[in-house]
């Protein structure tokens, strides 16, 4: 379906990544937001706040991020389509709640607008610290969906998607900004609302004994959703529960409906990733990047191209699912695969397993404050050539 | 004998249909106080015509925490101390909706003590339930928020030594609009004190003193459910309207139970539209309850 254009600003605007990342969550359909204040990211809920009023929506500022965290869960079983927004200490207190909205498989966004860290760290400068614990940071074993932007158009257009992705797989999906996207002022085209696609809630029109929340559907081994007062009588629980939604603690449970979170996911995989690929064809080497990083590897490559080096660039739009099936395809074919990133060795742990030893890994670390110097990645394509 | 006393079908417990039948029998210990709530909970319910379509039940983690999983309604059995903000947001997103938060003392008070305090103060209405067996009952009967002085629980061996909260004084004076205490023995006065709650717009709080035999009675000498039913018989006092910081509870002491505090105050929604309202003119467009397309 498309937009519902209450919420729409179609025409050229010039905004920053935190604004046009508010202005995605609206177009994509959200009508409610529970934030706490956090350096670099206030400013999504701040513009929020302003325009929920004026479009039927509802936000809440509440007294800490678990409370904003799960806020939003309610809020998406009240029937409404919810986000949160943090950065680095915040995102840590609200690990629970990811793996609440997982186990639940409550449709939900979260954007991170990363920071430095760890603690406290650079509350006002980038990094891409937090890629690692978007994937894992909750206990047990389940999937999300993170994207990152790299401009504030994308920040517009990937949290639609990741509105959508939400909807399609009831899974919390996320929007991995930083600091630089967030606060960097650029062209943000906002479409009509009959271009926008819209993913609705997947609401069950099944009889109300026959249905199950918790019953796969379909290839995307999703259930519907149903939301509270609508004569389901649903229960949602943290427990491990059978499809009905009642907690069944034993093995034979756990493993089936776990198996299910981290399957839906994926087997889905190749679908959900979105990667941006340039002459991957004939290329010696390939730089793989994404976010904020991914324009200083662009100027990298540009610069060796000059130099006749056969240079590609693999862009992460979706870091998670990893593409790990891209990796493997092109690990054989060329002398070494090269990591940038705003942390000292993340995503390029990902690239290792799935280069599979196939050719040279080599990682441009950074550990956060500002961005990568170009001259940094040239070095180091310049020497798995050499 | 009468064929009646023969039949083999008993009528049906009216309360039943309130209940998740096919999930009996339940988790909790012979004696324990929860489940004479959760009768006094379905008959508020009845006794009140609550349209019961439009009532969510919200429970964090513990022994109370499971009430959300036995009761045949829209049910959400959220993380530990967090079923005051998630069911804030439910009911922010579904304003038609009577959203009961039904928990422990140590889920409410402790881990998610600034939650109550927060909700309390902003006056969102919720109608809270806190069933107070005095203990963390759930992980095998350790001090809590509420554990009154000098009681041996499974970390405090020689007796506690930190004061206890004062539920109703605390939650008063956050904000609450109704704030009533009773125990398990006044099933009674407890069922009328709920659907009073119910039918009350604004934050909502009623204590329940339970007992827990398998934990705190039997690690204190106390008796088994029985003796504690006949321990608050002896010593409750209904003092209605009773200055909340003259309430606190005590290891053996008085028990001092009724509605403390019934006020007036715009709850959260009521006050967001009037300022709303207010400042934006004819650009302020409500919220709704959304329809599941």
């Amino acid at each position: 379906m498309h937009a519902d254009p209450i919420g729409v600003l179609t025409g050229s605007h010039f905004m920053d990544g935190d604004h046009a990342a508010c202005e995605g969550a609206i177009a994509a359909g959200a009508r409610f937001s529970a934030g706490y204040p956090i350096t670099p990211s206030t400013e999504i809920v701040e513009r929020f706040s302003h325009r929920a009023p004026k479009i039927g929506a509802t936000f809440i500022q509440m007294e800490d991020e678990l409370a904003a965290s799960i806020a939003i869960l309610g809020a998406v079983w009240g029937g409404v389509k919810a986000f949160t927004v943090t950065s680095g200490p915040g995102f840590s207190l609200m690990m629970e709640h990811i793996g609440y909205a997982a186990m639940t498989e409550t449709p939900c966004v979260f954007i991170d607008v990363q920071r430095g860290g760890p603690s406290t760290g650079l509350p006002t400068l980038p990094a891409q610290g937090d890629m690692m614990q978007v994937r894992w940071g909750s206990h047990g074993d389940y999937e999300i969906i993170a994207l990152c932007p790299n401009s504030p158009q994308e920040c517009f257009d990937l949290t639609i998607q990741a509105f959508n992705l939400s909807e399609m797989y009831r899974v919390p999906v996320f929007v991995m900004m930083d600091e630089v996207v967030g606060h960097m002022t650029e062209k943000v085209v906002i479409p009509h609302a009959t271009e926008i696609e819209v993913e609705p809630r997947h609401f069950t029109s099944k009889d109300k004994s026959a249905f199950q929340l918790f019953a796969p559907q379909g290839e995307e081994q999703t259930p519907e959703m149903a939301m509270a007062g609508d004569g389901y009588k649903v229960h949602v629980t943290g427990l491990t529960h059978d499809e009905r939604g009642y907690p069944s603690m034993t093995p034979e449970t756990q493993d089936r409906m776990v198996r299910r979170l981290v399957t839906k996911i994926r087997d889905n995989a190749s679908k959900i990733c979105l990667t941006e690929e340039h002459d991957l064809e004939d290329a010696d080497v390939v730089v793989i990047s994404y976010g904020i990083t991914s324009r200083v590897a662009q100027r990298a490559v540009e610069m060796s191209r000059a130099e006749g080096i056969k240079v590609g660039s693999l862009r992460l739009i979706t870091a998670w699912p990893f593409p790990e099936h891209i990796i493997r395809a092109l690990a054989p074919k060329v002398k070494g695969l090269i990591v940038a990133e705003l942390n000292l060795g993340q995503m390029v742990r990902e690239v290792e397993r799935c280069a599979g030893g196939k050719c040279r890994v080599v990682h441009v670390g950074h550990a956060g404050g500002t961005v990568h110097q170009p001259e940094d990645i040239l070095k180091a394509i310049e020497e798995v050539v050499r | 004998m009468s064929s009646s006393l023969c039949s083999l079908t008993a009528p049906a417990n009216p309360v039943e249909d309130l209940l998740r039948t096919d999930r009996m029998p339940h988790i909790w210990c012979p004696g324990c106080g929860i489940g004479t709530t959760v009768n006094c909970f379905s008959r508020a319910l009845i006794d009140s015509k609550t349209d019961l379509s439009k009532l969510s039940i919200v429970s964090g983690i513990g022994c109370t925490g499971r009430v959300a999983g036995y009761v045949n309604l829209d049910s959400f059995h959220t993380t530990h101390g967090r079923a005051i903000p998630f069911a804030t947001g439910l009911k922010l997103a579904s304003p038609d909706m009577t959203v009961v938060v039904y928990s422990g003392d140590g889920d409410l008070f402790a881990i998610g003590g600034n939650h109550l305090i927060h909700a309390a103060r902003r006056n969102v209405d919720l109608k809270v339930i806190c069933v107070n067996n005095l203990t963390y009952a759930m992980t095998g009967g350790q001090t809590g928020p509420a554990t009154p002085l000098d009681v041996i629980t499974a970390t405090a061996p020689y007796g506690t030594y930190d004061p206890a909260f004062n539920l109703p004084y605390l939650v008063e004076a956050a904000g609450a609009v109704y704030v009533a205490r009773w125990t398990t023995f006044h099933v009674k006065q407890l069922a009328r004190s709920m659907a009073e709650m119910f039918s009350k717009k604004g934050f909502g709080f009623i204590e329940i003193i339970s007992p827990c035999p398998t934990l705190y009675q039997r690690r204190n000498k106390m008796g088994d459910g029985l003796d504690t039913m006949k321990f608050y018989k002896q010593m409750s006092k209904t003092k209605h309207g009773a200055p909340t910081n003259e309430v606190g509870l005590t290891k053996s002491g008085e028990i001092i139970v009724g509605k403390f505090v019934d006020r007036e105050r715009p709850d959260f929604t009521t006050m967001m539209h009037a300022y709303l309202n207010q400042r934006l003119g004819d650009d302020y467009i409500p919220a709704e309850a959304p329809v599941c397309s």
